[in-house]
């Protein structure tokens, strides 16, 4: 019941974005992945969420072949680094969207969906903003907004794509400790995008400090930062 | 009005200058044709222009129009829509050939293309002969009018809203996978609703040069009265058979329809305002 990730590859038309990660986390963990732009760290992220392809490689995750399976059917939470809120919908439409595609056989009824989003805007600490459409929330309310809506399909994996990188840097640090709360409550494994290190190790179980396309280091927080392996990770830690 | 007090406002001459020439030409080039064409259709009082409308060549013109219209526009909404759609939300070898071909109507004189389809469907043409032996008619019957307007109206929301939508980008429709839609299910829900308002506008624009189109038309119609006339072509036969009235009479019922279309977009603007706002609000 864990996540294998297996020399995983991927070439764009002019670069290559990842060459060959490996990784091993047990299931409900919370995972980091750290680095600069263009380290690979999103399409990893993308393509564990079904919405880019590997060129090459495998991952098995609970024991399915994730890489197989077509995105709609994986049930991973993502959670995109704009929101990617539905403009159009309300706040409580935004969470109930991914139950109410759900084909009829395996559809929540309309009172269990509602019950569903009034608990889950309990959860995320928006109890009155059901309403509201997008555009009428903060930065940080539509951050919770879009957990929300990735929560509710009871994801199998959660995938947050820099979810912080739009807000000040008080909110971030509130949110921190709420994210990693609701994650602890979920019990899902998370993967969590970010560049900075200082909010990847204060949060992560794991990191995986990614350079060019591949890991230079991944471990506990706590024993990366003892033993750097690389010049790279040392000099992005000191960073 | 010095320049110190109001450093972003342009002196009142310049002002007063460039807002006569912008009313001065809105006025020469939109309203005052606008203006002669109701008055033309009026010089003989309203009976007579009531009365050129409803002489049955002229409600056949109105119908063939109508109908054509009724044919293309719902047709080149469908193409217009998967195209873009096609281009905004997925990469291919081939799309920016794809988007040079989807503007080609718009380069091509309306005219050459109507002769393309006379040398396609013509008994000299390459199915002409074919088609004839069938029974079927294509030129100088309805089908060649709804193809030629087809042509010409092509581009239009296909141009509306490829833009609209690259500029929206992938992310939703990635959202809407994710939480386990359906491709039809995220073009339904989530594609649909945001392009509504540029659809809409597309629509109505298309619309528009569908009940106007004249030169491809011209060339495959046969012109015969009371069977395949559409309206600017009965415009033309009359004004050449000096009945300016009646000319007038059908062209001021064209241009109404056109201001007809305009209220009806003014009126959902209006009516759908709040939502409006809301989305181009990111």
């Amino acid at each position: 019941m864990s996540l294998i990730i297996d020399s995983v590859s991927k070439r764009f038309a002019r670069f290559p974005a990842l060459n060959g990660v490996s990784l091993t986390a047990p299931q409900g963990a919370f995972l980091a992945l750290v680095g600069p732009s263009g380290s690979g760290k999103t399409t990893l992220l993308r393509i564990l969420g079904g919405l880019e392809e590997a060129d090459s490689g495998q991952v098995r995750f609970a024991d399915m072949n994730w890489l197989s399976m077509p995105a709609r059917e994986r049930k991973a939470g993502f959670v995109f680094q704009q929101y990617a809120l539905f403009k159009h919908m309300t706040v409580a439409q935004n969470i109930a969207f991914g139950l109410e595609v759900r084909p009829r056989a395996t559809r929540p009824s309309r009172s269990e969906i509602r019950d569903r989003v009034a608990e889950l805007l309990k959860l995320v600490q928006l109890d009155d903003l059901g309403k509201r459409y997008p555009s009428q929330l903060s930065g940080g309310q539509r951050q919770r907004v879009a957990l929300a809506r990735a929560l509710a399909i009871e994801p199998r994996m959660l995938l947050l794509d820099e979810p912080f990188g739009a807000l000040d840097a008080k909110v971030r640090k509130e949110l921190r400790i709420w994210l990693r709360h609701i994650h602890d409550q979920a019990g899902v494994t998370s993967i969590f995008v970010t560049h900075d290190q200082e909010e990847a190790f204060a949060m992560a179980d794991l990191v995986a400090v990614m350079n060019l396309g591949k890991i230079e280091q991944y471990g506990a927080p706590a024993d990366v930062r003892r033993d750097p392996r690389t010049k790279f990770v040392s000099d992005f830690l000191s960073a | 009005m010095s320049g110190f007090k109001n450093p972003t406002r342009d002196p009142l001459a310049l002002r007063v200058a460039l807002t006569l020439l912008a009313v001065g030409f809105v006025g020469l080039l939109l309203v005052l044709p606008l203006v002669i064409v109701f008055k033309e259709a009026f010089a003989d009082g309203v009976g007579k222009a009531w009365e050129a409308i409803i002489e049955p060549d002229s409600l056949s013109a109105v119908k063939v129009s109508l109908l054509a219209a009724a044919i293309a526009v719902p047709l080149n909404t469908l193409f217009g829509i998967s195209a873009a759609w096609a281009v905004a939300k997925h990469d291919f070898r081939g799309k920016t050939f794809l988007v040079t071909l989807i503007d080609l109507p718009f380069s091509v004189s309306p005219v050459v293309s109507g002769l393309v389809y006379v040398l396609i469907f013509g008994m000299q043409g390459w199915f002409g002969p074919t088609l004839a032996d069938h029974d079927i008619h294509v030129l100088f019957a309805l089908p060649g009018i709804v193809l030629a307007t087809m042509f010409v109206t092509f581009p239009f929301v296909a141009r509306e809203l490829i833009p609209l939508m690259v500029d929206q980008g992938r992310d939703e429709e990635e959202a809407a996978t994710s939480l386990g839609a359906s491709g039809f299910s995220t073009f339904w829900r989530v594609t649909l609703p945001n392009i509504k308002w540029g659809l809409l506008y597309a629509v109505l624009l298309c619309n528009a040069r569908a009940l106007g189109e004249f030169g491809a038309v011209s060339v495959v119609s046969g012109h015969i009265r009371g069977q395949t006339n559409t309206m600017p072509l009965h415009v033309e036969l009359l004004y050449n058979n000096y009945d300016y009235v009646g000319a007038f009479a059908v062209a001021a019922l064209l241009a109404l329809l056109a201001l007809l279309t305009l209220i009806f977009k003014t009126i959902l603007e209006w009516r759908y305002a709040d939502e409006l706002a809301a989305m181009l609000r990111r």
